[in-house]
C-alpha cells in the first residue's frame, strides 16, 4: 500500500448523518484556541504592508501611524478591564504576562518578603514560574481546592503571613472552566496590602473583569482565547491605589514604560484590541447565548447517559465550557471515536506520562474518572446544529466503548471496582 | 497523535469483543492494569484440555485506541495456538504489527501480560481440577 499520499483517517462508526449546516470537523476545544474572528482580521491587515512600522520610530508618519494602531488598541483592552492606558503592557501572549507579573514583583518586593500564594489548579504558566522562584529561595504556598473547584477563603487568609508579597489566583480555569471569587481575593489582599495577580486568560471578553471593582494588581491577557491572534498578550500593571511596580524580565531598549523591551508587534497588538473592543458590545449577550448551547450539549449528553459526572461547580463557571467525566470509558479511546470533532480529554494517553489531569486530581475525582473525562469549549461560532451532532456522536461512541469496558461489565454486575484488589496497582 | 491503519481497524472491528464463563473449568481468565492507570484489560481464553490449544478467545478493554487495538491483536494471535506457543508471544511483536509509537508500548506490555495472566489461571484450574481431567503431555 503507497503511504506517499496522506489518506483521511476514516474513524468511528457513526449512525448519524451529517446534519445540514454542520461542517466537519467541529472544532469544539475553544479553550485551547479560538479561531480569529473575521473582523479581527480585518483589522489587522493594513499593519501588514501598508502601515507596517515601527511604533517606537518617532521621527515619521510611518512610525507615528503605526503607534496610533497600538495606542488605540491599548485603549480598547483598558476599557474592557476598567483600566488605564497607562496601565497596559503589551507581551508575547499571557505566558509572557504571567512570568512578567510573579517574577517582577518577586524581584521588585524581595526586600518586603519572600512569600507568594497560589493554588494547585493554576495554569502551568503561573506553577512552573512559582517552581523556579523556590529554586531562587521563595517560599510558595499552593492552596487546595475544593470539591467544586474553588479555592477556600479561609485558607487563603490563614497562609498569608508578614512575608507574603503576592498573591495569584486565576479568574477563570482552562480545564473545568470554574470562576474563583475574584472580588473577595482582591479584598482580601487588599486589606492586608498583598500584590494581587490574576491569570485572566480565559475569563477576559467572557465574563466581566473590572481590576477596580475586583481589586485586581495585576492581569495577565491572551489574545488568542478570544478571537484574536497568537504571539500577542497584555498584563494589567497597577498604578494607583496602590502603585504596583514590577521589574522587567526582557531587557533592551525600555519599551513599554520600561516593564517589557522589545519592538511592539503591532499587527497582533491591532487585533487585540479589535477583540476586545468586539468583547466589550457583545459579552453579554454572547454569554447568554453560550450558556444556553453549552447546558442543551450537557442535557442532551446527560439524559441518555448514567454515570456521568460533570468536573467543577456549574455555578461559576465560565459560560461555554463542559468538562465531562464518562465513567467506564478512557478519554482518549472516546476522541478516537469522534475523531470529527476537536475537543480535549483529562486523559493521561494524551500526555507524556501516566499521571492524568492535575486539574481533576485536585478536585479529588478519581483517577479513572479523571481518564474518562473530556473538555468541550463552546465558542463564538459554534451553533445548535453542531452541539446536537456533538451530543449524539459522544453518546453513541460512550455507548460502543461501553460493551467493550471490562469495567461497566463489572459494574453492571453489582462490583465495587474501589473494592477490587488491581494487578496494575 | 497518528494511528497506524491497524491499530483504527482493531478500533473500528476489534476482534473477539466479549466475555465467557469464568467458573468454566476450561476457562482462563487474566484481567491486568488498573483504572488508575487507564488501562484495564480482560482476556479469556477457552482451552481445549486434551490438546492444549486455545479455541475460544474474547477481551473487554477500558484504555485508549492502541490499548484496544493491543488486546484485540493478543485474541486473535492466540486462536489457534497452543497454551506454550502463546505464551511465546512477546510485546514487541505487538508494537510491530501495529506500529505503536514508544509512547504506547506500555500498551502492548499490558497484553502481553493478559495473555500470560489468562494461561496462568487457566493452568491452575488444570492443577487443582480432579486428576482425570488433566491433559498428560
Amino acid at each position: 500500500m503507497s503511504t506517499d499520499v496522506k489518506i483521511p483517517q476514516e474513524l468511528g462508526h457513526t449512525q448519524i448523518p451529517t446534519p445540514k449546516g454542520v461542517k466537519l470537523p467541529i472544532y469544539m476545544d475553544n479553550h485551547a484556541t479560538t479561531p480569529m474572528d473575521p473582523r479581527v482580521l480585518e483589522e489587522m491587515l493594513p499593519f501588514f504592508m501598508e502601515k507596517f512600522g515601527n511604533s517606537a520610530s518617532r521621527n515619521h508618519s510611518f512610525g507615528w501611524t503605526a503607534e496610533e494602531g497600538v495606542e488605540t488598541a491599548r485603549e480598547r483592552i483598558a476599557k474592557l478591564v476598567g483600566a488605564t492606558t497607562k496601565e497596559i503592557v503589551f507581551t508575547s501572549g499571557a505566558t509572557e504576562s504571567d512570568n512578567l507579573a510573579i517574577k517582577g514583583v518577586a524581584e521588585m518586593y524581595r526586600e518586603k518578603g519572600n512569600h507568594i500564594i497560589t493554588a494547585v489548579t493554576e495554569h502551568k504558566a503561573v506553577l512552573d514560574t512559582c517552581k523556579r522562584l523556590e529554586k531562587y529561595g521563595y517560599r510558595v504556598t499552593y492552596l487546595p481546592v475544593q470539591k467544586d473547584g474553588l479555592i477556600d477563603l479561609e485558607d487563603l487568609k490563614r497562609a498569608m503571613d508578614d512575608k507574603t508579597i503576592l498573591v495569584t489566583i486565576m479568574a477563570a480555569n482552562n480545564e473545568i472552566g470554574v470562576l474563583q471569587p475574584i472580588a473577595e481575593i482582591g479584598k482580601l489582599c487588599r486589606e492586608r496590602g498583598v500584590i494581587f495577580h490574576s491569570d485572566a486568560t480565559q475569563a477576559v471578553g467572557k465574563v466581566p473583569i473590572d481590576v477596580n471593582k475586583q481589586n485586581i494588581d495585576l492581569l495577565s491577557i491572551s489574545g488568542h482565547k478570544m478571537y484574536g491572534p497568537k504571539g500577542v498578550g497584555a498584563l494589567y500593571v497597577r498604578r494607583k491605589n496602590p502603585r504596583v511596580q514590577i521589574s522587567a524580565i526582557i531587557d533592551g531598549g525600555g519599551h513599554e514604560r520600561g516593564m517589557r523591551s522589545g519592538t511592539l508587534n503591532v499587527p497582533g497588538i491591532v487585533g487585540l484590541g479589535k477583540a476586545c473592543a468586539l468583547a466589550s458590545e457583545e459579552m453579554s449577550h454572547e454569554a447568554i447565548h453560550l450558556a444556553a448551547l453549552r447546558d442543551r450539549l450537557r442535557d442532551r449528553i446527560m439524559n441518555r447517559l448514567d454515570e456521568t459526572y460533570i468536573n467543577g461547580t456549574m455555578e461559576h463557571r465560565l459560560p461555554g465550557n463542559l468538562n465531562i467525566s464518562f465513567a467506564y470509558v478512557e478519554g482518549e479511546s472516546l476522541l478516537m471515536g469522534i475523531n470529527d470533532i476537536a475537543v480535549s480529554s483529562g486523559s493521561a494517553c494524551t500526555s507524556a506520562t501516566l499521571e492524568p489531569s492535575y486539574v481533576l486530581k485536585a478536585l479529588g475525582t478519581g483517577d479513572d474518572l479523571a481518564h474518562s473525562s473530556i473538555r468541550f469549549g463552546i465558542g463564538r461560532f459554534n451553533t445548535e446544529a453542531e452541539v446536537d451532532y456533538v451530543a449524539d456522536r459522544v453518546t453513541e461512541t460512550v455507548e460502543r466503548l461501553r460493551e467493550l469496558s471490562p469495567l461497566y461489565e463489572m459494574a453492571k454486575e453489582g462490583i465495587n471496582l474501589k473494592d477490587v484488589k488491581w494487578a496494575g496497582e | 497523535m497518528s494511528y497506524s491503519d491497524k491499530v483504527i481497524d482493531h478500533y473500528n472491528n476489534p476482534r473477539n469483543v466479549g466475555s465467557m464463563d469464568k467458573n468454566s473449568g476450561d476457562v482462563g481468565t487474566g484481567l491486568v492494569g488498573a483504572p488508575e492507570c487507564g488501562d484495564v484489560m480482560k482476556l479469556q481464553i477457552r482451552v481445549n484440555r486434551d490438546t492444549n490449544v486455545i479455541e475460544e478467545a474474547k477481551f473487554k478493554t477500558f484504555g485508549c485506541g492502541s490499548a484496544i487495538a493491543s488486546s484485540s491483536l493478543a485474541t486473535e494471535w492466540v486462536k489457534g495456538k497452543t497454551v506454550d506457543e502463546a505464551l511465546a508471544i512477546k510485546n514487541m511483536d505487538i508494537v510491530k504489527e501495529l506500529s505503536l509509537p514508544p509512547v504506547k508500548i506500555h500498551c502492548s506490555v499490558l497484553a502481553e501480560d493478559a495473555i500470560r495472566a489468562a494461561i496462568g489461571d487457566w493452568k491452575k484450574k488444570q492443577a487443582t481440577a480432579k486428576p482425570e481431567a488433566v491433559a498428560v503431555k
